[in-house]
């Protein structure tokens, strides 16, 4: 977690070095976790500790702010991201016991990974498909019509695919 | 200052305009109850136990944190104001684990202390309570996020007083918890261990780790000698323990306490801070006669000294690299004082009594155990708190015991020793041998009391024979950073810089008893500080010798087995080194 571990992106550098030039560059931390987030996925305990040296914002604060909004993901996704919808359409047609089905199988919470990292689960607001609803997304592929029924099933096939592919490039 | 004219229940009074109701109340006598406040810490208004009744106003206001206004009228009390605090404490404790009986705190913790006197006397709701772990990483500060109220006050002294920032509150809602970075534990964390946290936290959410399991084993094996030494403060507060007010000196009943508890033998770690003076004077002198790693800073504070290690690494050539005055005393005690007496240093036991959590840290550093034999010089650092608990524990009747003395030899100090536990006692110990041995006159001013203050910051320029000395003191590291951001960025040339982690000095330490929450004196109290910091200046004035190198204990010590102060084997066995550390500060 250290000076020899850093690696922020040198577009991500930059802009702290801007922040820093500003009346109160700790008002742009999370913007910068934004940043971050978008380019890695997640943050990491490296990176957050980077922008705390960088920024001259105590490192507690940093996580602080983190794990005070759900929108950080403090973990890498899983190889299979699972976005599950619970917006009103979606949630009316019982995206609840869908989410709550893949906790029960995963045994992880929103935001979390499972810890080989082959799945995690994210709730997402309406994503424009009420029609399907309940609807989710796996990476970028959408799911509609979604039963909490079909989840083990689901997820066993989303195993195989993992292990075939992880075969393929091995 | 302009004044404004308010009423609190029936009283009408004249206050400052920018007063808080709050403390309008305190100043007639009204004590509106709190949890998160603290007048030397930001305000938070976290816990809203303050609240009051303004006319015109709606709602409940904090009277912590809102301020009067001309006309204002403020009912601090009334059936339902009462009601609602006792509600906002029920909610608390709805959150709480039930277990006073086996609490430290016990006793004295505001929480348990608001609950009486709230009249809370059934357990109205029982949520699912949160749990988490022990952290018990530490050797100095335990965390047990179940019993933490969410006040704020560890995360703002951390802060504003010590500018570590090792604190934060994480995640949300009913899932909030303060811990360090990453919510990682203690040990993983920029945390310097100086205990101001266990200070003002209301309940047993910080305390102090237990050492005295190890002591009751020690002082029940007859094999085993076992002997105590205490820090300078000790004295100083430690009749609090037992009903007095602060400032009460309780020198001889604490010796007599420690020979009741068994302890073979009692010294006094104020011999030990002599012998820093006599070192690090010689250390400084030639410092300055060649002009290397000046400013000299001052290193018998362990909590600094972490603070440096993580913060200033680039500054450690400038420490000091005498060893505190306790890790001095401990080191003779199993060489010198082993040998004299023909004891086998691995059959003595060294108990630190400290008024400091970082001391306990500071005895499990590797640099401070015996290489060859395996053990380490100080083998427990137990704080003033657990002392006084001790004693009570064994059924000492403290404030009936008659007054001991020091054993011999390392029990004889001078008053230079003796005001080591305040700050700017270092520093004026140090000038007073200095200045014997820059002049060569013996009998000059002995009082520096340009650096008698416990202000957090002072600079001065002493003039000493025909050199003139810039020197700094800091207590309380958000103090020290903005000596050493001087030092680093070389805006200012001092000789000597003297640091002390805790505000006030050790009297303020992280291990000194919390004042008794039926006292309304808050913990960092200015003038409870004051008061400590007076019994040593006391003690010091009322001794005849009152400079370190004049201690005939310690001239011995030289003569019969040191050699020359800064000789060879007085560097190897009272000096020390440090070392960067991560995480880094900010
Ligand atoms: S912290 Fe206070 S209220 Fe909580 S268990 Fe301990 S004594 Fe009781
Ligand atoms: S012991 Fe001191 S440095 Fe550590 S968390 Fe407590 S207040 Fe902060
Ligand atoms: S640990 Fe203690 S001081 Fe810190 S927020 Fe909790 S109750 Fe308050
Ligand atoms: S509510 Fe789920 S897709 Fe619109
Ligand atoms: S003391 Fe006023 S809100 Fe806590």
């Amino acid at each position: 977690m250290f000076e020899e571990d850093y690696n922020l992106d040198k577009e991500i550098t930059d802009y702290i070095d801007w922040c820093k030039e500003q009346e109160h560059p700790e008002s742009y931390l999370i913007a910068i976790l934004h940043k971050i987030q978008e380019k890695y996925g997640y943050l990491s305990q490296e990176n957050m500790y980077e922008v705390a040296q960088k920024l001259r914002v105590p490192t507690s604060f940093v996580s602080g702010v983190a794990t005070f909004y759900h929108y950080f993901r403090l973990k890498p996704r899983g190889y299979f991201h699972i976005s599950i919808c619970l917006g009103t359409a979606c949630f009316v047609k019982g995206a609840d016991l869908v989410l709550k089905a893949f906790q029960n199988e995963l045994g992880i919470e929103i935001g979390e990974t499972t810890s080989d990292g082959v799945f995690s689960i994210e709730g997402a607001r309406c994503i424009g498909v009420c029609a399907l609803a309940p609807v989710l997304m796996i990476n970028d592929a959408v799911y509609g019509n979604v039963k909490p029924t079909q989840v083990s099933e689901l997820l066993s096939s989303l195993r195989a695919k993992y292990n075939q592919e992880k075969k393929v490039s091995a | 200052m302009n004044k404004v004219n308010i009423q609190i229940d029936d009283i009408n009074l004249e206050v400052p305009e920018n007063s808080t109701i709050m403390e309008a109340c305190d100043k007639v006598g009204i004590h509106i109850p709190r949890l998160c406040y603290h007048p030397i810490l930001s305000n938070e208004g976290a816990c809203r136990i303050c609240i009051v009744e303004v006319d015109g106003i709606y709602n409940y206001l904090p009277s912590c944190s809102t301020y009067v206004f001309d006309g204002m009228k403020i009912k601090t009390n009334s059936p339902e104001i009462r009601q609602a605090r006792r509600d906002l404490v029920e909610l608390m404790l709805d959150n709480h684990p039930m277990d006073c009986q086996l609490c430290v705190r016990n006793g004295n913790c505001e929480l348990q202390a608001l609950s009486y006197k709230l009249g809370v006397r059934e357990r109205l709701f029982e949520g699912v309570r949160k749990s988490y772990e022990l952290d018990l990483s530490s050797d100095s500060v335990v965390r047990n996020a179940e019993k933490c109220i969410l006040c704020g006050q560890c995360i703002r002294v951390c802060a504003n007083v010590q500018g570590v920032y090792n604190l934060s509150q994480h995640h949300r809602g009913v899932n909030t918890i303060v811990t360090p970075a990453f919510l990682s534990s203690m040990e993983n964390s920029v945390c310097v261990k100086c205990g101001q946290c266990i200070n003002v936290c209301p309940t047993a959410a910080f305390t102090e780790k237990d050492y005295t399991e190890k002591i009751w084993a020690a002082l029940n094996d007859p094999d085993i000698f076992v002997i105590a030494q205490t820090a300078p403060s000790i004295r100083a507060a430690i009749a609090e323990g037992f009903g007095h007010p602060p400032g009460v000196n309780g020198t001889g009943q604490m010796i007599t306490a420690l020979r009741r508890l068994g302890f073979d033998a009692v010294f006094d770690t104020n011999f030990g801070a002599d012998l820093t003076i006599v070192e690090e004077s010689v250390e400084f002198l030639k410092r300055l006669e060649s002009g290397e790693k000046l400013p000299m800073i001052t290193s018998c504070s362990p909590g600094w000294i972490k603070f440096l290690e993580h913060f200033f690494p680039e500054l450690i050539p400038n420490a000091s690299t005498c060893k505190s005055p306790m890790q001095m005393v401990s080191t003779l005690l199993k060489t010198y004082y082993a040998e004299k007496n023909n004891l086998d240093p691995k059959k003595i036991f060294v108990v630190g009594v400290m008024p400091c959590t970082a001391k306990k840290f500071e005895s499990r550093r590797p640099e401070h155990y015996n290489v060859e034999g395996g053990y380490p010089y100080t083998d427990a650092v137990i704080t003033t708190r657990e002392l006084i608990w001790m004693i009570k524990a064994y059924g000492i009747d403290f404030n009936h015991l008659p007054k001991g003395n020091f054993d011999l030899p390392l029990g004889f100090s001078t008053g230079a020793g003796d005001i080591f536990g305040s700050t700017g006692g270092v520093m004026e110990a140090t000038l007073r041998t200095c200045q014997a041995k820059l002049t060569g006159i013996q009998n000059q001013e002995l009082e520096y009391f340009d650096v008698r203050n416990v202000e957090g910051l002072r600079e001065a320029s002493i003039k000493i024979g025909d050199k003139v000395l810039n020197i700094a003191i800091a207590n309380g590291l958000n103090n020290a950073k903005t000596i050493l951001n001087r030092v680093k960025n070389k805006e200012k040339e001092y000789h000597i810089v003297e640091i002390m982690a805790c505000l006030g000095g050790c009297v303020a330490g992280g291990g000194q008893p919390i004042p008794d929450v039926g006292e309304f004196i808050y913990p960092l109290d200015k003038n409870m500080i004051k008061l400590r910091a007076k019994a040593l200046y006391d003690i010091d004035e009322n001794k005849s010798i009152r400079r370190a190198h004049e201690n005939p204990y310690i001239e011995k010590l030289y003569e019969e087995y040191l050699g020359k102060p800064g000789g060879e084997l007085a560097y190897k066995l009272l000096h020390t080194h440090y070392h960067p550390r991560l995480p880094k500060g900010i």
